[in-house]
C-alpha cells in the first residue's frame, strides 16, 4: 500500500513553496520524511499540516500547560478528552470546556462566532453530557475602531442564533473593548453539560474489526485549512481567507445533539468524536490512536454535500455538525434507526484494524497510509525562547488625580464603555431555555439548577486583559482569583477552571514570555485555590502585523451550590440593611478602571493577589453565605468598591448612604481602587456581630460603608447621585453605540 | 386532565411545558413526536417554543404541513383546546388555526427578556385564575415575535374579544414604549372564535417555580387544571 502512496507522491512532486503554504517549516518536513520514510502525498502533506498545526498539536504550549495542576478529589477526568468533567456527588458530573473561535469570527463574525458555539456544544455532548449552559468571553477593539461595532453586531448575533435554537441556555459571560484587539478580537466560547457519572463517553476506539460511522451533516468545501489559519498570523490578504470560514447549522446540530443521546442511552457505542478543527483527519486520528489501533477509512461513502471533491478536500474539510463514532459489532442498525429517526446522515465508512495506520481510500485509489504515532505523537515539541517582562512599578495613590466628585467620577465609570452595562449583548440570548436558570446575567456569576434536584452549577468566566498585558503572571493569577471569588460569591464551592489560552506569535520571545507568565501565575493560583484545570484550549497567532493582543488567559470556572435555596446574588433585600466591605484595602489604583476612563491612560502594576487572603477570606464569605449571614454579596473588581456598590444598588433599585472614606488612603483610592481579596456584602444589622466575629477569625478586615436606604447613592458633601441617573448613564452606552457610535 | 405536548425534531420549551404541565396537573403529559398522525386523546394539546424544523424558511411554516398538525387541526376544530406558545404560536398561525403572522422583532433581534402583559379576558379556560386586568410578569424569548394583521382583522379580533394578553407599562397602560418587539396593538396573545385555542409569545412556563423569580406563568396551568380537572 506505501508502495502506492509513494507512487503517487514522486509522480505529484511537492515543491518547497506548496510545503511551506502547508504550514510545515523545512525542519518539520524533514521529520515529516523520517516518520513516514519516503515523500508524502499530496493528501498526506495535508494531514501532516492540520495535525502538526499549532492549533491541534499544541506544539508550542505543551511543555507549559503539562505544569498546570490537573487534578482533585473532585475531578473525575482532566485535560486529554473533550472537555474536563467533575464530580457534583450523588452520581452527577458536569462536563466542561472553553475554546476560542478568534480567527474566523474576526474574518466573518457572525458564522465564525456561531460555529464556535456549536463546536463547543459538541465537545460536550460527545461525552454524554447534555449541555445546561453556554458562556462566552468577547474581547472587541476600541469602540471607535471603524469595524468595531460591525464585529459585535454579527458575534452576538451568531453566539446567540446557535445557542438559542440549540435550546441551551447562554447565562452570561464578559466583553472588553480594547484598541489592542482592534484586528484580532477574540470569541472563546464555554459550554458546560450535565451527565451521569457512569455514563461518560471518551473517543478511544478500542478494539479490531469494528465499524467505524459518519453521522450529522454532509461534508463540504467549507473549513479547508481552518486549523492551519488559525495557527498563523493575519496580514493585508486575511479578508481573502473567509472561505476557509465554516458554516453553521444550529438545527441540524440539535438533531445530532438529541440523536447523540439518544443513542447514547443504548449499549452501542465503543467511542465517539465531533469532527471539529481538522474534521474526519482528526477525529479518526484521535480515536483509533487513544484506542490503540488503526483504522481504514473509503472516503467514497462519505455522505457529500457536493460533488467532485478530493481525499484532500474531504479529510480537512471543516463542515460542522459532524461526529465520528465507533460502534460495537453489530450495533449498526440501531444507530442507524436512530439517526433516521432524526432525518441524519448515518454511513458505515470505514473500520478498525491491528495495522497501526491511517489507511485512506478514494475512488479504490490509496490516498493516504501513515503511521498512526507520526501523526498523534511525533508532532515537533518546541520549547520556545522567552524572555521574562521586566515589572512595572507600582503607582502610590497620591500620584494620581483626584476627581472633582467622587459621585461624579462612580457616573462616568458606569457609563463608560469598560463598565457600561451589557444588556443589549445578554439579551439576545435566550439566557432561560432549560427553566433552570436560577441567577440570570448580570450577577457575579450565573447559576443553573441541576434538573430535578435543589443543587446549583455557578459559573462565570474571567480575565482582565490589562492586568495580564501589565504583568502576565500577577494578571493570570487575579484571572483565576476573581473567577475562583465569583463562584464563591454565590455561596457556591469552586470545583475546577477550564482555560482559554489567547496570546500572540510564540516564535517571538516577549510573547512565549507572557504565555510562561500567565501558566506560572495561573499555577500558582489554581494550587492555592484547589481550583484544578480540567480542561483547555490555546489560541497563539492572535496579531497582525505584528501587533499583538494582551496576553488573555480567560478561565472559565464552575462551582457547586448544595441548596440553591441558600444561593446569595448581588441584589440589595431590604432596606435598613448594612453595607459591609470584607477584606484589605490598600487603595491601588495602577491599572485600574478609574485611570483608565478618568485619565484615559493605563500605567504601572497591576493590583498584587494575596492567594492567602483570598481563600481566607473567600470561605469566610461562603461560610456567611451558606449560614444566611448576608442578604447579598458582590465581588470587588472593576472599578473597585463604588462601583460594586453601584452595582448592587442598581440591580435591586435600593439606595444606599455611604459613610465617609476612612482616610488610610486618598479617599478615591479608597473608592475605586481594585485591591483583590474583597466582597461588599449587606446584611441585617442584628447579624453584623456575628460577620465581625467570623471576620476576626479569619484575620480579614471589616469595613462598614452604609446603610441601604433612598433612591441614591448618598455621601456627605456631595448631592446624591440618584438611581434613576445612574441607571440612565449605565443602560444607555452600549445601545446607543450600537445605533449610532 | 391529560394532556399532550406535541414535540418537533426543532422544539426546545418541550420539557419546560411538561415540567410545568406536571406540576400542576400532578402527573407527566403525554410527548407526541411529530412524526406521528395518531394522537391520543387527551384534554389538552400544546405546542412547545423552540425551533420546530429549523425555521429557515418561515417560522412555523413547515411545522404547520407536518403530520401529526393535520390531527391537531382537526382536533382543535372538534373543540379540544390547544396552547401554543412562542414557535407553538407561529405554528398556529401558520396552520391557520389562529388569524395574523408573527413577523421579525422590530428590532431585527432576538430579544430575551420579562415583560409585562395585561390580562385582556379572564373568563377563559386558560385565564381564570387571573384576575380581569391584572398585570402579569413573564418572560419573551424570541426573533419573530411581532403580531402582524390587517386592519380589519384586528378590528375584528377586538370586536370578538380575542386577544388575550397585550404588551403594558406597570400600572397596565398600553404604550409604544412597553411593547418589545412591534406587535400590533401591543398583542402578546389571541384567541380563536371559541377561546379554546390560544397562541402567545410570552412564554409562562418559564415562570411556574419560586426558584425561577417569578410563578404569574403558573396560573395558566392552574386555570386549565381547574376548568379541564
Amino acid at each position: 500500500m506505501s508502495g502506492a502512496a509513494g507512487a503517487a507522491a514522486r509522480a505529484q512532486g511537492l515543491s518547497d513553496e506548496l510545503i511551506a503554504e502547508h504550514g510545515l517549516s523545512p525542519d518539520e518536513y524533514a521529520l515529516l520524511l523520517k516518520e513516514l520514510g519516503r515523500e508524502p502525498t499530496l493528501t498526506e502533506l495535508g494531514i501532516f499540516s492540520v495535525m502538526w498545526s499549532e492549533h491541534c498539536s499544541y506544539k508550542s504550549s505543551r511543555v507549559w500547560l503539562k505544569t498546570l495542576p490537573t487534578t482533585g478529589p473532585q475531578v473525575i477526568m482532566g485535560p486529554g478528552e473533550n472537555a474536563g468533567v467533575v464530580d457534583l456527588g450523588d452520581g452527577q458530573a458536569a462536563v466542561f470546556k472553553m475554546e476560542s473561535h478568534n480567527h474566523p469570527s474576526y474574518i466573518e463574525p457572525y458564522q465564525g462566532a456561531a460555529t464556535g458555539v456549536g463546536g463547543i456544544m459538541r465537545d460536550v455532548f460527545t461525552m454524554g453530557a447534555r449541555p445546561v449552559a453556554n458562556m462566552n468571553a468577547l474581547r472587541f477593539g476600541a469602540p471607535e475602531h471603524a469595524k468595531t461595532r460591525h464585529l459585535v453586531a454579527g458575534v452576538v448575533s451568531g453566539v446567540g442564533d446557535y445557542g438559542n435554537c440549540m435550546g441551551v441556555p447562554t447565562v452570561g459571560g464578559e466583553t472588553n473593548f480594547d484598541a489592542r484587539y482592534n484586528d484580532n478580537i477574540l470569541v472563546n466560547a464555554m459550554c458546560v453539560g450535565l451527565v451521569d457519572a457512569n455514563r461518560i463517553f471518551t473517543s478511544a476506539a478500542k478494539g479490531v474489526g469494528l465499524p467505524v460511522v459518519y453521522v450529522g451533516s454532509k461534508t463540504g468545501r467549507d473549513g479547508i485549512h481552518g486549523a492551519t489559519m488559525a495557527s498563523a498570523e493575519f496580514d493585508e490578504a486575511s479578508e481573502e481567507k473567509r472561505p476557509t470560514v465554516q458554516v453553521g447549522d444550529p438545527f441540524t446540530e440539535k438533531l445530532l445533539l438529541e440523536a447523540c443521546l439518544e443513542l447514547m442511552a443504548e449499549d452501542a457505542i465503543v467511542g465517539i468524536q465531533d469532527m471539529g478543527a481538522a474534521g474526519l483527519t482528526s477525529s479518526s486520528v484521535e480515536m483509533a490512536d487513544k484506542g490503540g489501533v488503526g483504522i481504514d477509512l473509503d472516503l467514497d461513502h462519505v455522505p457529500m454535500r457536493e460533488s467532485g471533491m478530493t481525499a484532500y478536500e474531504m479529510l480537512l474539510s471543516e463542515s460542522q455538525e459532524r461526529m465520528l463514532m465507533v460502534l460495537k459489532p453489530g450495533a449498526e442498525p440501531i444507530a442507524e434507526r436512530i439517526f433516521d429517526k432524526w432525518g441524519l446522515d448515518f454511513a458505515v465508512i470505514g473500520q478498525t484494524t491491528d495495522t497501526g495506520n491511517l489507511v485512506v481510500r478514494h475512488n479504490g485509489v490509496v490516498e493516504a497510509d501513515i503511521p498512526l504515532p507520526a501523526l498523534a505523537h511525533a508532532a515537533p515539541i518546541y520549547e520556545r525562547p522567552w524572555v521574562r517582562r521586566d515589572k512595572l512599578p507600582a503607582i502610590a495613590a497620591e500620584d494620581v488625580k483626584a476627581p472633582d466628585s467622587i459621585l461624579g467620577a462612580l457616573e462616568c465609570l458606569m457609563g463608560s464603555p469598560h463598565l457600561a452595562s451589557r444588556r443589549w449583548i445578554y439579551e439576545q440570548y435566550d439566557y432561560m431555555v432549560m427553566a433552570d436558570t436560577v441567577q440570570r446575567p448580570g450577577g457575579d456569576a450565573a447559576v443553573v439548577r441541576v434538573h430535578g434536584t435543589k443543587k446549583g452549577l455557578a459559573i462565570s468566566c474571567d480575565v482582565t486583559p490589562r492586568y495580564c498585558a501589565a504583568d502576565p503572571q500577577e494578571g493570570a493569577k487575579q484571572a483565576v482569583a476573581e473567577c475562583w471569588r465569583n463562584l464563591t460569591a454565590t455561596g457556591a464551592m469552586p470545583l475546577a477552571i477550564t482555560d482559554c489560552m489567547n496570546f500572540g506569535n510564540p516564535q517571538r520571545p516577549e510573547i512565549m514570555g507572557e504565555f510562561v507568565g500567565a501558566v506560572e501565575g495561573m499555577r500558582e493560583a489554581c494550587t492555592a485555590l484547589d481550583f484544578p484545570v480540567v480542561s483547555g484550549n490555546v489560541s497563539l497567532y492572535n496579531e497582525t502585523m505584528g501587533g499583538a493582543i494582551p496576553p488573555t488567559p480567560a478561565i472559565g470556572g464552575v462551582g457547586l451550590i448544595a441548596d440553591i435555596d441558600t444561593m446569595a446574588t448581588i441584589a440589595l433585600k431590604q432596606d435598613g440593611d448594612l453595607l459591609l466591605l470584607l477584606g484589605k484595602e490598600a487603595g491601588h489604583l495602577g491599572q485600574s478602571t478609574y485611570m483608565q476612563v478618568m485619565m484615559d491612560r493605563l500605567a504601572g502594576a497591576p493590583p498584587p493577589v494575596d492567594l492567602d487572603a483570598e481563600r481566607r477570606t473567600g470561605d469566610m464569605v461562603r461560610a456567611l453565605v451558606i449560614s444566611g449571614a448576608v442578604s447579598a454579596v458582590h465581588d470587588v473588581s472593576d472599578g473597585g468598591v463604588l462601583v460594586a456598590i453601584a452595582e448592587m444598588a442598581l440591580s435591586s433599585n435600593r439606595g444606599v448612604t455611604l459613610e465617609p472614606a476612612p482616610g488610610g488612603v486618598p479617599a478615591h483610592a479608597s473608592w475605586f481602587g481594585e485591591d483583590q481579596a474583597r466582597y461588599v456584602v449587606a446584611a441585617s444589622p442584628d447579624k453584623a456581630d456575628a460577620i465581625h466575629k467570623a471576620a476576626a477569625v479569619a484575620e480579614v478586615p471589616v469595613r462598614v460603608l452604609g446603610t441601604v436606604e433612598g433612591d441614591a447613592i448618598a455621601l456627605g458633601g456631595e448631592a446624591p447621585l440618584l438611581l434613576s441617573t445612574l441607571k440612565a448613564a449605565h443602560e444607555d452606552w452600549l445601545p446607543r453605540f450600537m445605533a449610532h457610535g | 386532565m391529560s394532556a399532550s405536548v406535541i414535540v418537533f425534531p426543532g422544539s426546545n420549551c418541550d420539557r419546560d411545558a411538561a415540567v410545568a404541565l406536571e406540576a400542576a396537573m400532578g402527573k407527566a403529559p403525554i410527548m407526541v413526536w411529530h412524526g406521528d398522525s395518531e394522537l391520543p386523546q387527551s384534554d389538552l394539546i400544546v405546542l412547545p417554543g423552540g425551533f420546530s424544523y429549523g425555521d429557515y424558511l418561515r417560522s412555523g411554516a413547515m411545522a404547520a404541513h407536518s403530520p401529526v398538525m393535520r390531527e391537531v387541526v382537526r382536533r382543535a376544530k372538534a373543540g379540544t383546546p390547544v396552547l401554543g406558545i412562542c414557535n407553538g404560536f407561529q405554528v398556529l398561525t401558520e396552520s391557520g388555526l389562529l388569524p395574523g403572522v408573527l413577523m421579525r422583532n422590530a428590532s431585527l433581534r432576538f430579544i430575551c427578556k420579562d415583560v409585562l402583559l395585561r390580562v385582556e379576558r379572564n373568563d377563559t379556560l386558560f385565564a381564570s385564575q387571573y384576575a380581569q386586568g391584572e398585570v402579569v410578569r413573564i418572560p419573551i424569548a424570541h426573533k419573530d415575535g411581532a403580531y402582524f394583521a390587517d386592519d380589519a382583522t384586528l378590528d375584528r379580533l377586538e370586536g370578538e374579544n380575542r386577544v388575550a394578553f397585550r404588551y403594558c407599562e406597570a400600572g397596565g397602560a398600553v404604550t409604544a414604549a412597553a411593547n418589545p418587539n412591534g406587535s400590533c396593538r401591543n398583542i402578546a396573545g389571541i384567541y380563536n372564535e371559541t377561546g379554546t385555542v390560544l397562541g402567545l409569545m410570552p412564554h409562562p412556563e418559564r415562570l411556574v417555580d419560586p426558584a425561577l423569580s417569578g410563578t404569574d406563568g403558573a396560573k395558566m396551568f392552574a386555570s386549565l387544571v381547574e376548568t379541564l380537572h
